[in-house]
C-alpha cells in the first residue's frame, strides 16, 4: 500500500515541477495553480475512494485528478491547449476532468462546485448508486455564503459526501486570520450537523486511515456528511510556476516546518529504497512520455470552436 | 479620497502586495485600513455592504479581479442597488463604484475572460462605463465616485498597460459625450473597451485599401451617447459596433438598434456587430484566436459592409501594429 501512496505523490510532485520547469516557455497557454507541497490530502482521500466515487474540485486540482486516477497525457495535454487534451483544449489547467476516473471536473470561481457535488451526491442517494462524493475546496471557500448554504442542505438531507478543506492558511495572498475571525472551519462545519475534524500533519497516510473510515459508514448506510479539513501549505506562489517569498505577505521561515514535513518525503521513507528506485524510474519514463504526446500533439481544428454548444 | 473622506476602497486583493495591478498600492498607507481593506471571499454579502455602507452617508469603492465574480453579487447589484433609490420615492441614494475588470483570454478560459457589461446595461438604475485611454480610466473613475447612484465600472486587463497623456489634477469625464477617436468618412466604428484598440489597428489596414473609418469610443455604455454615433453614420451610412463581449443582446445590439431608431427615416444604413464567438471562451490558442476579433478580422467585415459583398480579404499581419499583449499566468 506504503508504494502505491508513494508512487500517486511521487508522480503528483514530479508532474508539477515539470509543468513549472516547462512554463516559461509560454507553451502552456493556462493559467496554473500548482499544488506542490499539498498533494497528501488528494492523495489520502483518493486512495480511499473506489474508482465508481465522484471527486469535484477546484482550479487547484491537478492533484486530485491525478490522484482519482486522470489520464496524465490528457492532463498534459490539456495545459498545452491541444486537441488530445482531456478537454480538447477547450477547459484548460482550471477545469481537468476524466469521467472514466471519477473526476468530475472543477471550476474557477471559488465554491462553486460544492453545491454541485452536494447535488451529485443527493442524486447518488436517490438512486442507490453506492458512490461516495468527495467534494474538494479551499479555507478562502468557507467565506463564501454557498459554503454554508450547502453545509446545511447537505447535512439537512443527510447525503453521501465527504468535504475536504484543504486549508493552506492562504486566499492568494491574504491569510485566514484577515479573512475569518476564528480559525475553526471544523468546527463551523459541526455545527450544521456533520462530524468533522482537522487533520494536521500533512500526511497521506493519515488522511487514508480517516476518510477510509468515513467511505466506510458511508457505505453501510450511515448519513452523510463528514467533513475534514486538512491542513497543507503552498510551497509556489497562488497562480504561476515560481515562489514568492519576496512579495512580503508570507515569511520562509513560515513555509520551513512544511517543507521538512514534505509528505512526498514522509511516504518515501515508508518505501524500500530498490522498490523506490523502480518506481521513480517508470514515473519520469511516463512523465516523459506525456510531455513529448503534449508537445506533438497538433492544435484543435478551428472548426472546434463550434462544437461541444449547447444546442438551439 | 484625500479631497472626500467618505470615500473608501475594498474588495479582495485590494491591500495585497499585488495591489490590483498597482491601481490600489500605496492606498493603506495613506488612508488607513479603515477606508482601505481586502475583504473574505464573499462577493455577495460585501456588495450588500457596500450598499449599506452608502445608505450610511459614504462612498464605497468594491474591487473585482474579475468581473466573473460579480454573478455573485447580482442580487445585491440588481434587486437593491439599482432599485433603492426609486423605490423608496428617492428618499435614499446608492453612491457605489463597482470596479470590475475583464480580459482577453490568454489561456484564461470559460470563467475568467467574461464581459458581461450588457448585463447590467439592461438594469435601469445602473450606469455602465468602460473607458479604454488612461485619461478616461481617471477622469471616469472619479466621475463614477461622485456620482450619486451606483456605476460599473469596467475595466479591461491589457488597457492597464495603455499609455497615455493623464492631467495631474482632478477632472471627471462625464456620462453624455462619446468620444470621436479618429475621424473619417465611409464607416463608422464602434469599438468597446479594448476592442477600441483592435478598432484603431483594423483602421490601419482600411487605409490601405481605401477606406476610411471613422473609430468612436463611446466611454460611458450606460447613459449612452447615441447622437454622437448617429450623427457620424448620418454621414458615413455605415455602422460596424465591435462588442468586447458577446452580441446576441449585447452592447452592440443596443448601439445599433438606438441608432437605427434615429437615422431610419433620414438614410438607409447597413449595420454590422462584432463580438466574441457565440460560444464559452476556449483556452487552446488556435480556437482563441478565432473567438476574438482582432483588428484584421474587423477590416474584412467592414470592407465587406462598406462593399456591400463578400471580398475574402485578410490583410497580412502588420507588425507596427501589433501592441502589448496580456502575458500569464495572472
Ligand atoms: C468567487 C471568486 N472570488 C474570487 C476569486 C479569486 N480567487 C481565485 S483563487 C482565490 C483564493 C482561494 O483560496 P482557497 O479557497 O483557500 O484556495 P487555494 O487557492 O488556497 O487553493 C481567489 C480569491 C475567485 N476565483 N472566485
Amino acid at each position: 500500500m506504503h508504494e502505491r501512496f508513494y508512487r500517486s505523490l511521487y508522480r503528483i510532485r514530479r508532474v508539477e515541477e515539470e509543468v513549472a520547469r516547462a512554463y516559461p516557455t509560454d507553451k502552456i497557454k493556462s493559467p496554473v495553480h500548482l499544488s506542490i507541497g499539498q498533494e497528501a490530502a488528494s492523495v489520502g482521500v483518493c486512495e480511499a475512494l473506489g474508482p465508481n466515487d465522484i471527486a469535484f474540485g477546484t482550479y487547484r486540482s491537478h492533484a486530485l485528478y491525478l490522484a482519482k486516477g486522470g489520464d496524465l497525457r490528457k492532463m498534459i495535454a490539456e495545459l498545452y491547449g491541444k486537441a488530445t487534451g482531456c478537454a480538447k483544449g477547450k477547459g484548460g489547467s482550471m477545469h481537468l476532468i476524466d469521467l472514466g476516473a471519477g473526476a468530475m471536473g472543477a471550476s474557477a470561481v471559488v465554491g462553486t462546485t460544492i453545491p454541485n457535488a452536494v447535488g451529485y451526491a443527493y442524486a447518488a442517494k436517490l438512486r442507490g448508486s453506492q458512490q461516495v462524493v468527495a467534494s474538494f475546496f479551499g479555507d478562502g471557500a468557507v467565506d463564501e455564503g454557498v459554503f454554508h448554504e450547502s453545509m446545511n442542505f447537505a447535512a439537512l438531507k443527510g447525503v453521501p459526501i465527504i468535504f475536504i478543506c484543504e486549508n493552506n492558511f492562504y486566499a492568494i495572498h491574504t491569510h485566514q486570520s484577515r479573512r475569518q475571525k476564528l480559525a475553526n472551519i471544523a468546527e463551523k462545519a459541526r455545527t450544521y450537523g456533520m462530524p468533522a475534524e482537522v487533520i494536521e500533519n500533512n500526511d497521506a497516510l493519515r488522511v487514508y486511515e480517516r476518510v477510509h473510515e468515513a467511505v466506510a459508514q458511508l457505505r453501510a448506510g450511515k448519513p452523510g456528511p463528514f467533513f475534514f479539513e486538512c491542513f497543507a501549505y503552498r510551497w509556489k506562489e497562488h497562480v504561476g510556476p515560481g515562489e514568492d517569498y519576496q512579495l512580503g505577505y508570507r515569511m520562509r521561515a513560515e513555509a520551513e516546518p512544511w517543507l521538512d514535513s514534505d509528505p512526498v518525503k514522509t511516504m518515501a521513507a515508508r518505501v524500500d529504497k530498490a522498490l523506490r528506485a523502480r518506481i521513480e524510474a517508470e514515473v519520469e519514463a511516463e512523465i516523459e512520455e506525456a510531455f513529448e504526446f503534449a508537445e506533438t500533439s497538433p492544435f484543435p481544428e478551428v472548426t472546434e470552436l463550434y462544437t461541444d454548444v449547447v444546442e438551439l | 479620497m484625500a479631497r472626500d473622506p467618505s470615500v473608501l476602497i475594498f474588495g479582495l486583493d485590494v491591500d495585497d502586495p499585488k495591489a490590483i495591478q498597482g491601481t490600489t498600492r500605496g492606498l493603506l498607507e495613506k488612508y488607513g485600513a479603515e477606508r482601505v481593506f481586502g475583504t473574505p471571499l464573499s462577493e455577495d454579502a460585501m456588495t450588500g455592504v457596500a450598499i449599506g455602507l452608502a445608505f450610511g452617508g459614504l462612498r464605497p469603492i468594491h474591487v473585482h479581479i474579475r468581473m466573473d465574480f460579480l454573478m455573485l453579487a447580482m442580487n445585491q447589484l440588481v434587486n437593491i442597488a439599482a432599485k433603492s433609490r426609486y423605490m423608496y420615492g428617492g428618499q435614499v441614494q446608492v453612491p457605489i463604484v463597482v470596479r470590475a475588470m475583464i480580459g482577453k483570454s490568454w489561456g484564461q478560459g470559460a470563467q475568467h475572460s467574461q464581459g458581461l457589461y450588457s448585463f447590467f446595461m439592461n438594469i435601469p438604475g445602473l450606469k455602465v462605463v468602460a473607458p479604454t485611454t488612461p485619461y478616461d480610466a481617471k477622469g471616469c473613475l472619479i466621475h463614477a465616485i461622485r456620482d450619486n447612484d451606483p456605476v460599473i465600472y469596467v475595466e479591461h486587463r491589457i488597457l492597464h498597460f495603455q499609455k497615455g497623456p493623464v492631467p495631474e489634477p482632478l477632472y471627471a469625464v462625464a456620462p453624455g459625450k462619446a468620444r470621436i477617436a479618429m475621424t473619417g468618412s465611409d464607416v463608422t466604428l464602434v469599438g468597446i473597451s479594448y476592442m477600441q484598440l483592435e478598432c484603431l489597428r483594423a483602421r490601419h489596414y482600411l487605409e490601405a485599401v481605401g477606406i476610411s473609418a471613422e473609430v468612436i469610443d463611446p466611454i460611458w455604455l450606460q447613459p449612452l451617447d447615441i447622437d454622437t454615433i448617429a450623427n457620424s453614420v448620418r454621414k458615413t451610412g455605415r455602422l460596424c459596433v465591435v462588442d468586447n463581449g458577446w452580441t446576441s443582446c449585447g452592447a452592440g445590439a443596443e448601439i445599433v438598434s438606438a441608432v437605427i431608431e434615429q437615422v431610419q427615416h433620414e438614410r438607409a444604413v447597413r449595420v454590422k456587430r462584432l463580438g466574441f464567438a457565440p460560444v464559452t471562451c476556449p483556452p487552446a490558442p488556435t480556437l482563441e484566436d478565432a473567438y476574438y476579433p482582432n483588428g484584421r478580422t474587423i477590416a474584412a467585415a467592414v470592407r465587406d459592409l462598406v462593399t456591400g459583398k463578400a471580398n475574402h480579404w485578410l490583410s497580412d499581419e502588420r507588425a507596427d501594429l501589433r501592441e502589448i499583449e496580456f502575458k500569464g499566468p495572472f
